[in-house]
């Protein structure tokens, strides 16, 4: 059977054409957002340079590629049409009139579609560790920073220990498939998925402990949904049957916390460490506040600048660690469309076709890099004031 | 100085031995052990088959004998061969002694690697020597140009040309070395054909400007973009400076400036971060050196972790953690050196 081939010209007409979901959500946000940027505060103030325009809107694009990703993909990522084994991009699929944009891949899977679908993947599994990875950080760098002594080595010591780790070694050593036999990634997950909700608890008692009814309705509402969501994750028991993770998805996703929350720990440290010298800080200890309290709601919110920038470059960050990940083959199923994976998949062959290579290289690329301008501009702004 | 010198190698010491802890008891795991078993007999082995060869190997004896053994503070077992009830070596290809004797790393005995039926000093150092020719190559075109970039964008702060080269750093910090790794080598192997898509041929052949390049330009694109912007923040404050004023006023010009006054104090702070840029290299290491099939330290690595080769694995590690180690070190010192203020603290 002979295959159809459409011209490069149109190959782009059509990218752009089934994109048109995306475009239009970021159209209202980026135009909703520019007029209304003098009310939005640190957001709104990224709209005043073009560093930070490119960078919201690349991340915007990526977000709203996840979200729409099954209006925009036109095939299904691990659908195998036999006939487009390595097609080249533009060419049609015949039963379906549709056209594999970026070619096929050796399995004969629509690798536009693929690069779509991965950015589900990484848009959800790189943010969420992030944040985990800032709560572990977070609630260990702040009594380390501000009590030091002997708390400070200890913690100080671990966080070094973790760091000493080439984080390619700990990989393999974390997220190998027998591990998942032992108990030791559950374990891990429980430790870590604890940190939030005590972060909460903690957060919501120093504040409001002289005011039961808030605090009472506060606290219910996070240890019920925290332990929601701890025990669909780390024991696969949620149930209301909502909340699951695969168990590979779970290794991988303790790994990156664990090798990222050591370099929050230390911003958070030094950050506290500064702040612990400043006038309102002596005031607060005066006026009788207890510790956590001066920690919490004192000292963190000075922090936040450096955090937020930090938590930018460090989505960025888990982002090439996932790929990483896939490259080597390490945690995710084989089939699975992410963009580390189909790198690896597409590398191996690079000396007979090109074009399955493309495009998760770039989407991994203009993903980091708009995380990147984003953070650049965020730290700017901060500069500023 | 000295004192403090001597506190941090024994904080080094002590590192290495808790992390060389946690390796060991990760690489021992149940699942792992069966894996080696597996490999290492014939593939229908029955249960107990694999689970007789870990006891005749010594791999059933207690956790912290056995990593007792490893360290050297523990005398290694040469199996009995059931037959003959005599003692006989664990492994025929490396020629282990077959009496009781301390053979561990404190006495420089890295053990047996299972994978490649050889030592692990006589596998693991020629791959060391190996990586440090690639690292060499790397640190040599990535330092200049990423310390030029730098200079020249901090040199005047918020100008056209520090926009661009900041945007330009900012891009290659975004390009991790598989994605860098694949761009250059449709480019530069598929497309234009200047060079070689492996690095296969520099193990045998020898190290040639058409098989190298590209492993070198693929890791050092992602480290320049990172020292570059280190070292336009350190120039750029730098150039805020009074004394720096003072020499544009009393009428020397702005290159005298940048070169004389400026450069010495702006480079202060890049020292650090090239030496905290090793830890961040041995990662681009095993990335590169996978994807180019180079034979150093990295592809032994990922070899050793795919096989489960105990002994070769726990080698590999005590390695990179040495360096990360020994690296963090020679930068705090080195900082202390550079910078007079801390030094007189």
């Amino acid at each position: 059977m002979q295959i159809e081939y459409i011209g490069g010209f149109q190959v782009f007409l059509g990218v752009l054409a089934r994109f048109w979901p995306v475009w239009l959500a970021m159209a209202i946000v980026l135009v909703a957002s520019f007029n209304f940027r003098k009310h939005l505060g640190l957001y709104g103030q990224l709209f005043d340079s073009g560093v930070g325009i490119s960078g919201v809107a690349i991340c915007f694009f990526w977000l709203f590629t996840a979200i729409f990703a099954a209006k925009v993909a036109p095939f299904d990522p691990l659908s195998q049409i036999a006939v487009m084994k390595d097609a080249l991009p533009g060419a049609v699929e015949p039963a379906s009139g549709l056209t594999y944009l970026f070619g096929g891949d050796k399995l004969a899977r629509d690798v536009f579609s693929r690069m779509v679908y991965g950015s589900q993947i990484v848009l959800i599994i790189a943010p969420a560790a992030t944040m985990f990875a800032l709560m572990v950080g977070i609630t260990l760098g702040l009594p380390a920073g501000y009590y030091g002594g002997r708390v400070d080595s200890v913690l100080s010591f671990l966080a070094n220990l973790v760091l000493a780790f080439p984080v390619i070694l700990l990989f393999y050593l974390l997220v190998t498939p027998g591990i998942m036999d032992t108990p030791i990634p559950y374990a891990l997950a429980g430790l870590f998925f604890l940190f939030p909700i005590i972060f909460f608890s903690v957060l919501f008692y120093t504040r409001f402990k002289d005011r039961p009814d808030r605090l009472y309705l506060l606290l219910g509402i996070t240890l019920v949904f925290g332990g929601w969501i701890y025990a669909g994750l780390v024991f696969n028991a949620d149930p209301f049957g909502i909340v699951s993770i695969e168990p590979n998805q779970l290794n991988i996703f303790v790994a990156v916390v664990f090798a990222s929350s050591p370099g929050v720990f230390r911003i958070v440290r030094g950050l506290t460490m500064d702040i612990k010298t400043r006038d309102y800080v002596a005031a607060a200890q005066t006026r009788g506040e207890t510790p956590w309290y001066i920690m919490l709601w004192e000292i963190l919110p000075n922090a936040r600048g450096p955090l937020i920038v930090d938590a930018c470059l460090r989505i960025g960050y888990t982002t090439i660690l996932l790929g990483t990940l896939g490259y080597f083959g390490l945690g995710l199923a084989p089939e699975s469309p992410d963009w580390g994976t189909a790198i690896k998949d597409a590398s191996r062959l690079l000396r007979s076709f090109i074009h399955p290579a493309l495009p998760p290289t770039f989407a991994l690329m203009s993903f980091v890099l708009g995380l990147n301008l984003l953070a650049d501009a965020l730290r700017e702004q901060s500069m500023k004031d | 100085m000295l004192s403090f010198i001597l506190k941090r190698l024994g904080v080094i010491g002590l590192t290495m031995l808790c992390l060389t802890l946690v390796v060991f008891f990760l690489i021992n795991l149940d699942p792992n052990l069966k894996k080696l078993a597996i490999s290492q007999t014939e593939m229908r082995s029955t249960t107990e088959q694999l689970e007789s060869w870990l006891q005749r190997n010594g791999y059933r004896q207690n956790f912290f004998v056995r990593y007792g053994q490893w360290l050297g503070v523990m005398p290694k077992q040469p199996n009995v061969d059931p037959a003959t009830g005599q003692a006989v070596p664990r492994f025929s290809f490396c020629n282990e002694p077959a009496v009781p004797q301390f053979s561990g790393v404190l006495q420089g005995d890295f053990g047996c690697s299972t994978k490649f039926k050889t030592t692990v000093a006589s596998k693991l150092f020629p791959a060391l020597g190996a990586t440090g020719i690639l690292m060499f190559w790397v640190m040599v075109t990535m330092v200049p140009i990423a310390l030029l970039i730098g200079i020249f964008a901090g040199m005047r702060e918020g100008s056209r040309t520090d926009r661009t080269l900041s945007v330009a750093s900012i891009a290659t910090t975004a390009t991790p070395e598989y994605v860098s790794g694949v761009i250059f080598t449709v480019i530069f192997a598929s497309w234009l054909g200047w060079f070689n898509g492996s690095a296969a041929s520099a193990t045998s052949q020898g190290i040639t400007f058409y098989n190298f390049t590209l492993p070198v330009m693929t890791m050092a694109i992602y480290g320049i973009g990172y020292i570059a912007r280190m070292t336009r923040a350190s120039m750029v404050e730098v150039m805020t400076q009074q004394y720096i004023r003072t020499a544009r006023l009393k009428g020397l010009s702005f290159g005298n400036v940048v070169v004389k006054h400026a450069l010495r104090n702006a480079l202060i702070a890049p020292f650090t971060v090239i030496m905290l840029q090793f830890p961040w290299l041995l990662t681009g290491v095993v990335i590169v050196e996978t994807m180019f099939r180079y034979q150093g330290f990295g592809f032994t690595l990922v070899e050793a972790a795919g096989n489960n080769d105990i002994d070769l694995l726990l080698g590999c590690s005590l390695v990179s953690v040495f360096v990360v180690l020994v690296t963090q070190l020679i930068s705090d010192v080195g900082y202390a050196y550079l910078n007079p203020r801390i030094r007189v603290q």
